[in-house]
C-alpha cells in the first residue's frame, strides 16, 4: 500500500519537473522528427521503390521504426534524470526516510512513461502531417499503445539501471545511445531481408523488430500474429531483469 | 544507562572499506535533548559514523540503538524518528521551496491540508515565505541549507543528523543556523548529532564533543572539559631590548623562552592575578616590554594535541567552491 502511495507521489514529482521544463520533451522528440523528415523527403523515393510503392507507402513503413526510435531516445533523457538525482544529495533524503524504498525509482519509470507517450504523439503528429495514413481500428490502435507501453517500460527499466552504473551524469546520459541503434539494425527503416548473412539474422532476432513488426501490422490494420507474443517475451524480459538490476544498484 | 533517556547509544562500530579501517572501534552514548559534536579531521571517519546511523549504510560491527530502536532489526522504526541534512544539500532543485515541503509531507502521508499547514509554518519560521514559489535551484547557499534543514523537519524527528550543516556558509548564514541549531533544543526538544570540523561551532552548539581520529575516538566530554585536558592558558611577552630579556627571563618562571625573538611563556596558573604581579615586577625593575598577550586554551589546542596528524600544521577550514 505504502509502496503504491510513495510512487504515486514520486511520479507527480517526475510530472512536475516535466511540466516544469517542457523543453525536454523536444529535446527527445526532436531527433525521431529528424530522422522521419530525413528518410521520408532524402531517401523516401529510393526506399519506397524498394519495398514495391512509393514515398508515400514508406511514411507508413516508416512511422512504427520512428516510434521506436523515440523510445530509444527517451531513455537517455530517464537515463540523464536518474543520474541527476544520483549524483545530488536528494536520494541520500530519500533513503533515510521511512518511504517505501523502490519509490523513488518507480516514480521516475512511471513519469519517463508520460514522457514517451507525450513524445509517441507528436512524432505519430508530424508522421499524419507528411503523409501517414494509418488503417487500424479502435481496437488496433488500444494494442498499438499496449505495445508501446510495454517496451517503453522495458526500455525505460534498462534505463534506469544504466543511470545507476555510473555516478556520473554525462556517462549516463551515453549509455542508453547505443539503444538508438536497434530500429536501424532491425526492421525499422528497411526489410531485413534486405540485409546481408549475420547481420540480417540479428535484425530478426532481436527486440525492436517484433516490436516494429507489431506496431506495423496494427496500424496497416492486419492482424499481428505471434511476433505480438515475441514482444511481449522480450519487453517482459528486458523489464524484470533491469527492474532486478536497477533495485539491486540502488539498495547497495 | 537509561534507554528512555539515551538517543543514541553505540558499542563497537566497525566500518573497514577494504583494508581500510574506517571505524575501529567507537562507542557513544548521547542523552536526548542535546547537541553532541562529532569533530575530526578530514578522513576521520565522521561522515562514514553518520551514514551508518542513519542507516544509509550497514555497518561491520557493533551494537547500534537510535531513538529506541535496534539500527539492524528495526531500520524503518528508525528512519521514521530521524532527520539528515548532509553536507551537499538535499532539496529538488526542479522544485519550488513549497513544492520540496509538500512533497516530504506527501512521503510522510501528512494529508492535503496538514502538509500545506506544516510547509506555510516552515517557510514563516526559516524566512523562506519570499522565496516559496521559486525552483530551489534559483536559491542562495544559505536558503539552501534552511530550506533543506525545514524539509527534514517536516517530520517532526527526534534526532537531527547534521553532517557540516555550514561548511560553505558565510559568516552570516552561519550564525543564522547556529541560531536555528539552538531554537531546534530549546523550543522542540529535538536531540542533534552533528558533525563539523569547525572548533568554534562545536564550542558554540556542543553539549558534548567527541573527538575522532583515524577511527577512534580519542576524547570525549564538555567543551570546558576538553579543554582543561590540554595545557594551553599561558601569557606571551616579547621584551624590547636583550638586556631586558635575560634580566627577566630567569625570574618569572618561564616554561619556555626564544632567545632570538627576546619572548618567554609564563603558564596562566592564577588568571589575573598572575598578569597583575608579572605587570608590577615588570614595572618594578623598569624593563621595557614590546609586546604582551594572554592566550586562553581554545578546542584548537585541544584538537591538535589529540589528533595525530602526519604533518602538524593547523588545520584551515575547507573552503568549497560552491
Amino acid at each position: 500500500m505504502r509502496a503504491i502511495t510513495d510512487s504515486v507521489t514520486m511520479t507527480r514529482r517526475q510530472i512536475k519537473h516535466l511540466w516544469r521544463y517542457p523543453t525536454l520533451i523536444l529535446t527527445y522528440t526532436g531527433v525521431p522528427v529528424v530522422f522521419l523528415l530525413l528518410f521520408v523527403y532524402v531517401f523516401g523515393g529510393i526506399m519506397g521503390a524498394g519495398i514495391g510503392g512509393d514515398r508515400a507507402t514508406y511514411v507508413g513503413y516508416l512511422t512504427p521504426g520512428i516510434m521506436v526510435t523515440t523510445i530509444a531516445g527517451a531513455a537517455q533523457g530517464t537515463a540523464i534524470s536518474v543520474a541527476i538525482d544520483m549524483t545530488e544529495g536528494i536520494v541520500a533524503r530519500f533513503k533515510t526516510m521511512a518511504i517505501a524504498r523502490v519509490s523513488v525509482l518507480t516514480g521516475h519509470v512511471l513519469g519517463a512513461l508520460v514522457q514517451n507517450f507525450v513524445a509517441i504523439a507528436a512524432v505519430t503528429l508530424v508522421a499524419v502531417l507528411i503523409g501517414f495514413r494509418p488503417s487500424a481500428s479502435a481496437l488496433d490502435w488500444l494494442g498499438v499503445v499496449g505495445v508501446l507501453a510495454m517496451f517503453a517500460f522495458a526500455i525505460t527499466w534498462l534505463s534506469v539501471g544504466l543511470a545507476m552504473v555510473t555516478k556520473n551524469v554525462a556517462t549516463a546520459s551515453n549509455l542508453p545511445m547505443p539503444l538508438m541503434l536497434l530500429p536501424f539494425l532491425g526492421s525499422g527503416f528497411v526489410p531485413t531481408e534486405s540485409m546481408p548473412g549475420v547481420l540480417r539474422w540479428f535484425a530478426e532476432h532481436q527486440p525492436a523488430t517484433p516490436v516494429i513488426e507489431t506496431l506495423r501490422a496494427l496500424l496497416t490494420g492486419r492482424p499481428a500474429g505471434a511476433g505480438f507474443l515475441e514482444a511481449a517475451a522480450w519487453s517482459a524480459g528486458i523489464a524484470l531483469l533491469s527492474y532486478l538490476w536497477a533495485r539491486r544498484s540502488y539498495n547497495r | 544507562m537509561n534507554a528512555m533517556r539515551t538517543v543514541v547509544s553505540v558499542t563497537g562500530l566497525r566500518k573497514s572499506y577494504g583494508a581500510h579501517r574506517v571505524l575501529d572501534g567507537v562507542d557513544l552514548t548521547i542523552p536526548q535533548g542535546t547537541v553532541f559534536a562529532l569533530l575530526g579531521p578530514n578522513g576521520a571517519g565522521k561522515t562514514t559514523t553518520v551514514q551508518i546511523l542513519s542507516t544509509l549504510i550497514k555497518p561491520d560491527a557493533g551494537e547500534i540503538r537510535v531513538a529506541g530502536h535496534d539500527l539492524a532489526r528495526e531500520p524503518d522504526e528508525v528512519r521514521a524518528a530521524i532527520g539528515v541534512t548532509g553536507q551537499f544539500s538535499a532539496v529538488d532543485g526542479f522544485l519550488s521551496g513549497e513544492e520540496n515541503l509538500r512533497l516530504m509531507a506527501d512521503l510522510l502521508h501528512l494529508g492535503r491540508a496538514e502538509g500545506r499547514a506544516r510547509a506555510r509554518e516552515l517557510l514563516e519560521r526559516f524566512d523562506l515565505t519570499d522565496a516559496a514559489r521559486k525552483p530551489a535551484a534559483t536559491y542562495s547557499g544559505g536558503m539552501r541549507r534552511r530550506l533543506d534543514l525545514a524539509m527534514t523537519l517536516v517530520g517532526t524527528p527526534k534526532l537531527i543528523f547534521l553532517d557540516e550543516p555550514t561548511t560553505g556558509l558565510d559568516p552570516r548564514s552561519r550564525r543564522t543556523m547556529w541560531q536555528i541549531v539552538r531554537d531546534l533544543v530549546r523550543r522542540d526538544g529535538v536531540s542533534i548529532f552533528l558533525t563539523t570540523q569547525y572548533l568554534e561551532e562545536a564550542d558554540e552548539l556542543a553539549d558534548r564533543i567527541a573527538l575522532l581520529s583515524q577511527g577512534r575516538l580519542v576524547a570525549e566530554g564538555s567543551p570546558e572539559e576538553l579543554k582543561r585536558m590540554v595545557p594551553g592558558g599561558h601569557i606571551v611577552v616579547r621584551f624590547a631590548d636583550p638586556d631586558g630579556y635575560r634580566r627577566a627571563a630567569g625570574h618569572l618562571g618561564a616554561t619556555s623562552g626564544d632567545d632570538a625573538g627576546l619572548t618567554v611563556q609564563i603558564p596562566d596558573s592564577g588568571g589575573v592575578r598572575t598578569l597583575r604581579e608579572l605587570l608590577e615586577w615588570l614595572d618594578t625593575h623598569a624593563i621595557d616590554v614590546a609586546e604582551l598577550s594572554v592566550h586562553t586554551p581554545d578546542l584548537d589546542d585541544v584538537f591538535l594535541t589529540l589528533t595525530q596528524e602526519p604533518s602538524a600544521q593547523r588545520p584551515s577550514p575547507k573552503e568549497p567552491s560552491r
